[in-house]
């Protein structure tokens, strides 16, 4: 185990050292003037010149360049943006928290949702109901998700008018920023209107969700189902069927304890394609998060923006993931005596 | 087939018509195959057949409804945008543009995937297993984030896409079929070919390639459903296929000011999206299944 973690955090190290370096080399490769790309001045005055070239090392070769990079990146300094003008590190850190709250609520629904479908289906496999189980997943995995998104607007929002379809929360209610995370925020905070902001939110929150849970749910859905069967098929659970054990107290007690094991590392897994269709779904219902943040920065061509954003999303996907594998083989003692060759 | 067997025949099928005799039984997986090959045949003749050029604008019939709605003209089957082009032959030239350029790119990344991932699955050691971690992380980062951020280097545009769409594709070809090399090298005929004096290179065309064909077929349409997918969403996001472009997604988020006053221009491109990858999961579907129905004889 000890082993393994080693190698997942060399691994890790490795992997962070690619992202940096990428990173790093934007600033030459895209179009202009490395400096500002890094720094983010754009009209640099003589008397600043002097100060930047000191602080980013610009005469010096690339790798003592590089190394101040990455002290600057230790430092919270990932200079400032063109567009706003402000520091790109502020900046990421106050949104994040947007993007990764919309991913976790999303996550939840499609483990909720997911897993007992999954079941349900394994449970009567090939009859009416994991059937018509299988047409939705197979309809939910091709739907693209923009072009859902914006079906769900206009039923729910246009048509019925239940959720509103843009935006976190109503212009009305004035939240103090402290976590990032909007829900929390609310319940910590002291307003007077804490009921009714609440209500406000969760309304924002449906559709979004609802949308970025789809993905998921239908991975879920036929992962659980396939390592339902897998298990079911086993001899231990027809032991137990023989002891007279009822189908239902074999499928809690035998088999869901070892169908659920491979599951939980997908959950894991699932949360990085998370992050990537919340990018869709952040532009499409203008939620104010990272991903939407990034793509306006791309059309905008802000390096800085862009550099910081993709530092922050490609490092928060990769800890996560490795995070992922480590608590797995922690809890599942089979896949630790595997040879990892 | 014929009715009576006069003669006792012993029929044998060799694996690839036993795959389709098992493959055609499911009813889904063949409706998924006719839409695949008609959107495949689409793609080649749009050109040809698209009433209109895409590009064309009819000052005379701007925001025409589709040809059965009460106000809708025969001319144009299926409406025209707000610059008056014909919406049928957009779609057609998408089909081009988002199915067609999604299935190159596939091809493509699995030829360089082929490549790569028989290198690595001839590799042994430390290589090996750097690879392979490598790599697993590499396939748990959804292509889509990859495509961004090559996008986001490389600038927008649809050329830049298929760049990206190739390279975000490439490690879940090069996992598949370094895996299954590896796989294959453990068996006997391939010990066997090897103890016979084979290269390398001639155990991997002519013993391991034939038995891993079906299974990196099965990949590709896998990757196929994630391309279209990434095309389209880029496209939509702005980032991939640019304004005056047919490409679905780009056609999509084009249209989305039109939402109230024209949907068809925004469910047309959505529909045919839908369908695409449809499609191509349900031929997925059907292939692995065949598979495993054939191995269980």
């Amino acid at each position: 185990m000890a082993n393994y973690i080693v190698r997942r955090l060399g691994l890790l190290i490795f992997v962070m050292f690619c992202i940096t370096l990428l990173t790093f080399s934007l600033s030459f490769l895209f179009p202009g003037d490395p400096l500002i790309n890094l720094s983010g001045y754009q009209d640099i005055t003589v008397t600043q010149l002097a100060v930047l070239e000191e602080k980013y090392l610009i005469d010096s070769n690339y790798i003592s360049q590089y190394f101040s990079f990455l002290g600057r990146i230790i430092d919270g300094d990932l200079g400032i943006s063109f567009n706003s003008q402000g520091p790109v590190f502020e900046q990421v850190a106050r949104i994040f928290p947007a993007t990764v709250e919309l991913a976790i609520y999303a996550l939840s629904v499609a483990v909720l949702v997911g897993i007992p479908l999954g079941v349900i289906s394994a449970y009567y496999h090939r009859r009416w109901a994991d059937t018509l189980i299988l047409t939705v997943t197979l309809i939910g995995n091709s739907i693209p998700i923009f072009w859902w998104a914006l079906l769900s607007i206009l039923l729910f929002s246009l048509q019925i008018g239940w959720f509103p379809s843009s935006g976190r929360l109503s212009l009305v209610y004035e939240v103090p920023h402290i976590s990032g995370f909007l829900l929390v925020d609310i319940l910590r905070s002291d307003i007077s209107y804490k009921y009714e902001a609440l209500i406000d939110a969760v309304k924002h929150l449906a559709l979004p969700t609802l949308v970025l849970s789809t993905y998921p749910t239908t991975v879920l859905i036929r992962y659980t189902r396939t390592s339902m069967l897998h298990v079911l098929e086993t001899s231990y659970i027809k032991t137990a069927r023989a002891k007279g054990l009822s189908p239902f107290q074999v499928l809690l007690h035998h088999g869901l304890r070892n169908a659920l094991l491979p599951v939980v590392r997908l959950i894991g897994l699932q949360f990085s394609a998370l992050i990537t269709l919340a990018m869709i779904t952040e532009v499409i219902f203008s939620w104010p998060g990272v991903g939407r943040w990034l793509i306006d920065s791309i059309y905008q061509r802000d390096y800085p923006a862009i550099q910081g954003g993709l530092l922050a999303v490609a490092t928060f996907v990769i800890v996560v993931t490795i995070m992922s594998d480590i608590l797995y083989k922690w809890f599942n003692p089979v896949s630790r005596t595997q040879v990892d060759a | 087939m014929p009715k009576f067997d006069i003669y006792f025949e012993d029929r044998n099928y060799s694996p690839i018509q036993r795959l389709w005799l098992l493959f055609k039984e499911r009813h889904p997986a063949r409706i998924g195959l006719w839409l695949f090959l008609s959107l495949l045949v689409l793609a080649v003749l749009a050109p040809l057949i698209s009433p209109y050029s895409p590009y064309f604008h009819n000052q005379e019939a701007l925001l025409l409804p589709p040809a059965w709605s009460v106000d809708g003209n025969v001319d144009y089957m299926l409406g025209t945008d707000d610059l008056g082009r014909d919406t049928l032959s957009r779609l057609m030239n998408g089909a081009r543009l988002t199915f067609g350029l999604s299935i190159l790119s596939v091809l493509i990344a699995m030829a360089f995937g082929l490549f790569i991932g028989a290198l690595a699955g001839f590799s042994k050691g430390v290589k090996s297993s750097f690879l392979n971690h490598l790599l697993d992380l590499a396939l748990s980062i959804p292509s889509l984030l990859i495509a961004i951020i090559i996008v986001a280097i490389l600038g927008p545009g649809l050329a830049n896409t298929v760049w990206a769409i190739i390279l975000a594709t490439l490690p879940l070809f090069v996992h598949s079929i370094s895996n299954s090399v590896r796989e294959e090298l453990q068996k006997d005929y391939a010990i066997a070919y090897r103890l016979d004096g084979a290269s390398m290179y001639q155990v991997l065309v002519h013993a391991i390639l034939p038995n891993i064909f079906e299974s990196i077929v099965i990949v590709a349409t896998m990757a196929l459903s994630n391309a279209i997918l990434d095309i389209a969403a880029l496209g939509f996001l702005r980032l991939g296929a640019q304004a005056p472009s047919s490409e679905w997604g780009a056609m999509l988020a084009e249209s989305l000011d039109l939402l109230y006053i024209a949907p068809w221009t925004v469910a047309l491109p959505g529909i045919l999206i839908f369908i695409s990858v449809l499609a191509t999961n349900l031929v997925g579907d059907g292939l692995s299944s065949a598979m495993k129905r054939r191995l269980e004889g």
